[in-house]
């Protein structure tokens, strides 16, 4: 259908171990992603953010599989690959945290955790096996749950994300990709799943983290890449971007609303903090 | 003992206080508890209600529990528990079979037509039944997996057209007496297991039993994991000894368990392990539990229900077999309505939920013990069929009021 858009060939690859370069695609009337990049290094936590519709969960898909590009090139390990679906991501070593988790709730933690990839013998499930690498996945994490013979249902919702992300590293990845890990979230919990983040960094994954919140992105990501109408809009260093410049990035303008709000509130006490 | 020796002594299981231990008989008691709370109330409703039914009518009529009578309503109660089985996986994925009864008919039509008019063999003549079980399921999984009907419309309309296929294939006669050499007609009627063979069948669940628990705390043990607790699996296998040497002693001062009964409680044994220890098994509950989740980690979806929509037909063709057996002939009113709803009623009362992802093969075998209990008791206080009938429903919407309400227990406790 559509070519690769061939001038793209030239981006240096570098280390990273996921990167895109020129992603196109379109539904119909509707350009959803023009011309997209992004990279992700070996221990290396990269946010995503963008405005509803900056195209973060067609990127997403695009990733994970669920759907395939137009144009683009994908170099995953230093090849490039073609994503057909979402069993080739997971054997390419690309896992997808969805927003809804995708647990299924009448089956137990080690059952959630294995699904589609069951550790078995001619068919038979090998249930102690699986048992043992459900725990010693839920302590790399840290992770707090009741039983592993228990329903997914009678979790709560910090612990069902949990496992969701244990789930994402049974297959070994090398890239977790997290799709509003947070979102749903308490206060606490919300700093738990933070930590799991900066645990599968420690363990050297790449991590691709699509937020909403700027003060999680800006507390656990290495890098920002902004997407605004489905282009790049900027690629920040966590440390160098100020949560001004991001809406700016993320708006398209500092003229926006949400900075005029900021600089209306801010201005009376001028300075009093930060 | 310091501190870290017995930390690292302490199973990866147990090895936070957090955990939940189910370990001596206040862990046992209060995890049960906890299960039963959070809706999950598994076969204790139907236990209960053929604990009732069977006091009920054994005040009503002393005949009801003697030896003669059990070993009929189990004889009976086999060919529609078998079609029940189907009905509970179908139901484990969130999708239902309204035409069971209908493809019983047709299945036990075709052999009867196969054996009687055109004098082939029994064995050949089942196969030919058998065979319009598969047929009928791999064309209702075409139904639903490429142009997307719904279950319940398609069914319905296989339902009343698979009648249909029965009365034209019966023909002009409209009852064929199948051939009283016939091996099935022995297998199902005349054979019974008694004597030392039936005590063996027993020695042998209670053995199997132990040696699968003893296994797996051996590879538990190794594993660094909790092993069940064995004070509970003796007390479970006395109990299965007890009970069921007890059962089958007494059922053996008439005829013993008939051959057909065996048959039917081997089905829900294989059933029952395929669905808890497979891979396929696994996989029919994560699609009825959550479709999209599975199909997202990578289950082959359409497989799951190709194979289940099949195993479903096939059972129906099975039961219907064997009930033409039983009744010696096949007639007009084979595996009409009553056939249908009767297997369809067992698995949803024996605790199988209609919401799909939840239930056991052994609902199949407690719902239609239920259901031919209450024919048996109803036709020895010579109540005609419209009491059993509207008994029947009554039952029925009892048991789908349970699966409601602990469903809503389940999402009020967070177990949505």
């Amino acid at each position: 259908m559509t070519q690769p858009l061939t001038h793209h060939e030239a981006v240096p690859v570098g280390d990273s171990v996921l990167s895109l370069t020129g992603i196109t695609k379109r539904f119909g009337a509707v350009q959803a992603l023009t011309d997209v990049s992004l990279e992700v290094r070996p221990g290396e936590v990269v946010a995503l953010v963008g405005d509803n519709g900056a195209g973060k969960s067609t990127l997403v898909k695009i990733i994970s599989g669920v759907y395939q590009p137009d144009g683009g090139r994908i170099v995953f390990d230093g090849r490039p690959v073609a994503v057909h679906g979402p069993s080739d991501a997971q054997r390419l070593g690309i896992a997808t945290v969805f927003q809804d988790l995708a647990l299924c709730d009448n089956l137990d933690v080690v059952a959630n955790l294995f699904l589609g990839q069951e550790r078995a013998t001619a068919s038979i499930l090998n249930e102690v096996e699986m048992e043992q690498e459900a725990w010693r996945l839920l302590r790399t994490l840290s992770a707090k749950i009741p039983s592993v013979r228990i329903p997914i249902a009678s979790l709560s919702g910090g612990q069902r994300q949990t496992v969701a992300i244990a789930r994402s590293l049974v297959g070994q990845p090398k890239v977790v990709l997290l799709d509003e890990p947070t979102a749903a979230l308490g206060v606490a919990q919300t700093a738990e799943v933070l930590n799991l983040v900066e645990r599968l960094r420690e363990t050297g994954l790449g991590v691709i983290l699509v937020s909403h919140n700027m003060a999680d992105v800006q507390a656990v990501a290495d890098r920002i890449v902004v997407l605004r109408l489905g282009r790049n809009a900027a690629d920040f260093a966590v440390e160098e971007a100020t949560t001004e410049e991001l809406v700016a990035a993320i708006t398209g303008a500092s003229d926006n609303v949400v900075a005029e709000r900021a600089s209306r509130r801010t201005k009376p006490e001028d300075q009093d903090h930060e | 003992m310091s501190e870290a020796t017995r930390t690292a002594a302490v199973a990866a299981d147990l090895a936070d206080e957090r955990l939940i231990k189910n370990e001596g008989v206040g862990g046992f008691l209060s995890s049960q508890l906890n299960r039963l709370r959070s809706g999950d109330l598994g076969n204790l409703p139907v236990v209960l209600g053929l604990v009732i039914i069977c006091i009920g009518f054994y005040l009503q009529n002393a005949r009801f529990l003697s030896s003669r009578n059990l070993v009929s309503i189990t004889q009976y109660a086999a060919p529609i528990g078998i079609i029940a089985l189907g009905i509970v996986l179908i139901l484990l994925l969130g999708e239902i079979d309204l035409s069971v009864g209908s493809v019983s008919g047709m299945a036990a039509a075709v052999m009867a037509v196969l054996m009687v008019n055109n004098g082939l063999s029994t064995t050949v003549a089942m196969l030919g039944g058998a065979l319009v079980g598969l047929t009928v399921g791999l064309l209702y999984a075409a139904l639903y997996i490429w142009i997307g009907i719904p279950s319940f419309v398609f069914s319905l309309a296989g339902l009343l057209g698979f009648q249909g296929v029965l009365l034209f294939v019966l023909g002009s006669t409209g009852t064929i007496n199948l051939s009283k050499d016939s091996w099935l007609l022995e297998f199902t009627r005349f054979s019974f297991v008694t004597g030392w063979q039936s005590y063996a069948i027993v020695a042998l669940i209670v053995l199997v039993y132990l040696g699968t628990e003893w296994r797996v705390t051996v590879r538990r043990t190794a594993a660094g994991l909790t092993p069940p607790w064995w004070p509970l699996v003796i007390v479970k296998a006395a109990a299965i000894a007890v009970g069921l040497g007890l059962l089958t002693w007494y059922v053996n001062i008439d005829r013993g368990f008939s051959y057909l009964w065996w048959l039917f409680f081997g089905l829900v044994v294989v059933v029952d392990y395929a669905l808890r220890r497979t891979r396929w098994g696994r996989h029919v509950y994560a699609v009825g539990g959550n479709e999209e989740a599975a199909r997202r980690s990578g289950i082959k979806v359409n497989r799951v229900y190709v194979s289940v929509f099949v195993l479903t037909s096939l059972f129906a063709a099975f039961g219907g077999l064997l009930a033409a057996g039983l009744q010696t002939s096949v007639s007009q009113a084979t595996g009409t309505t009553d056939t249908n709803l009767t297997a369809i009623a067992a698995a949803v009362i024996g605790g199988t939920s209609l919401f799909g992802g939840r239930g056991t093969a052994w609902a199949a075998l407690m719902g239609v013990l239920v259901l031919q209990a209450i024919t048996s008791g109803l036709n020895l206080a010579g109540v005609e069929s419209e009491v059993r009938f509207m008994v029947t429903g009554a039952v029925l919407i009892i048991a789908v009021g349970i699966d409601s309400l602990s469903r809503r227990a389940r999402s009020s406790s967070g177990s949505g």
